[in-house]
């Protein structure tokens, strides 16, 4: 594992006896106790995630609003300063580039959160289309990440002690926060499926960041948490995840991020294919069936092939199997398929995405 | 402790033998290895299995394991109870089988002791 790329934490991360991965190049914690475990306690009290291997990448000079304009699919008109925003980004043909969040400082400069593994392919995708007065920094190296999420995120904070507004909206966030005493940056913001904040700082205060918060959750029963557990959340709360529901080759409209491509704004990368319907949409199963399928089985209707799971496995809160699939358009609305596991047809009932909604 | 009372794969099963009968289940190593086991498919009573055939799938939340069987003839029971709670193969690896083949043949080749398991997972690692 030496030619991995380690995060701040990654000797938090043995000391806490995670079991540590090659995820996407990057030394990650599957898991520390059980991805079960550490599911549930996001899911009731509160979990710990190091998120510092996602890309950031600062946008900024006078041309930076127009500039994303034209590299986003969603608006990013209207948009005050502290204020988060999804978006993908698509190329020409539609297919999906990445999915992101943007963090507005100003007309002038804004944050890029990008995924790990697309962070290198984003620069490049962003730097090479950039005019003269836009400037792309890929910051990555110089921030920690670390993601509180779950009920009881609030109680934790508390505890450890906060200088700043905590941001009260979901999609906001506060620049110059505290924790503990560490200056970091804090916005209201996930990808489990809970209430929760996302707290960016310096890369080498994050392992005192982390310790902090474990030091202080632990009167709310906090955990650590690993890959598998942010995996399982994301899946039960049927987040896209890039590589599996989002690529090159889906677009998001495929993927039904309807809410985030802005066809009426008159311009940007991708625009013209996704005025077209899609030929495959993403839907949501249950198994009925014993069995659990995985990424990449075969969808079939009626004996013939439908489409493919593009994530699959247990709803550990909601109990039984799920998959996520991507199927042939004309087909979405039907209520019974089959997956196919291991040569054996497994049913399975279409179900609304998301599979679990938290309830407040 | 690894059990003393069975032998063992390369593969981290476990055979256990009484008479013409062979229980197989996963070990601990194993089942640390998977983490939490959420399903388990279990062969069909009567099926015939060959020594080295996947008999039975174990799965946990990230990954998906064939476990094979040393023993080769006819499987005469299987742990339903894991059809309910897989995880007991978590919680108590050597006191839950996952099939029992009534075997005609045993691959004495592919199984070790308690022993020369123990040092085989220390030689992974």
């Amino acid at each position: 594992m030496d030619a991995l790329k380690k995060t701040p934490l990654y000797d938090t991360h043995i000391a806490l006896s995670g079991k540590i991965v090659d995820f996407g190049g990057w030394a990650l914690p599957v898991q520390y106790s059980s991805i079960l475990e550490e599911h549930k306690a996001v899911r009731e009290r509160a979990g710990l995630f190091d998120v510092s291997h996602m890309g950031e990448i600062e946008v900024r000079g006078s041309g930076a609003f127009e500039f994303l304009q034209h590299m986003l699919t969603n608006d990013l008109t209207g948009m005050q300063p502290g204020r988060c925003r999804y978006s993908p980004v698509c190329y020409e043909d539609g297919g999906t580039v990445d999915d992101i969040l943007v963090y507005k400082h100003s007309d002038d400069r804004f944050l890029l959160i990008v995924n790990a593994s697309n962070t290198e392919k984003d620069y490049e995708w962003f730097a090479s289309h950039a005019p003269k007065d836009v400037i792309v920094e890929n910051q990555s190296a110089s921030w920690g990440q670390i993601a509180l999420q779950g009920p009881k995120f609030m109680r934790v904070l508390e505890i450890a002690g906060t200088r700043g507004d905590i941001p009260q909206k979901n999609y906001t966030f506060t620049e110059n926060f505290s924790v503990a005493g560490i200056d970091c940056m804090i916005s209201r913001t996930g990808y489990t499926g809970e209430d929760g904040v996302e707290i960016y700082c310096k890369a080498q205060d994050t392992p005192k960041l982390h310790s902090k918060l474990m030091e202080a959750g632990k009167e709310v029963q906090l955990l650590p948490c690993g890959l598998g557990a942010r995996d399982t959340l994301r899946f039960e709360a049927s987040m896209p995840l890039y590589g599996h529901e989002l690529s090159s080759e889906i677009t998001p409209k495929e993927a039904g991020l309807h809410f985030a491509i802005k066809t009426a704004k008159p311009e940007f990368i991708g625009r013209e294919a996704l005025l077209e319907p899609e030929k495959r949409t993403r839907i949501g199963l249950k198994l009925i069936d014993r069995g659990i399928a995985r990424e990449h089985s075969d969808v079939y209707l009626n004996d013939s092939l439908a489409g493919f799971v593009t994530s699959g496995g247990v709803a550990p809160t909601l109990g039984g199997n799920y998959a996520m699939a991507l199927v042939d358009s004309r087909l979405a609305n039907e209520e019974f398929f089959e997956i196919d596991v291991r040569g054996r047809k497994i049913k399975a009932q279409k179900v609304a995405l998301p599979f679990y909604k938290r309830s407040n | 402790m690894t059990p003393n009372d069975r032998k063992y794969t390369k593969e981290h099963e476990w055979v256990k033998i009484n008479g013409s009968i062979a229980e197989i289940g996963i070990t601990d190593h194993a089942q640390q290895a998977l983490g939490d086991i959420v399903f388990v498919e279990l062969p069909n009573i009567d099926d015939t299995v060959s020594a080295g055939d996947s008999a039975a799938v174990v799965e946990s939340v990230k990954a998906v394991s064939n476990i094979y069987t040393a023993a080769e003839g006819r499987i005469v029971e299987v742990n339903e109870s894991l059809d309910e709670r897989p995880e007991l193969l978590n919680e108590n690896p050597y006191e839950n089988f996952i099939f029992k083949v009534e075997f005609t043949k045993v691959d004495e080749n592919a199984l070790i002791s308690a022993e020369e398991y123990d040092a085989f997972v220390e030689s992974e690692a």
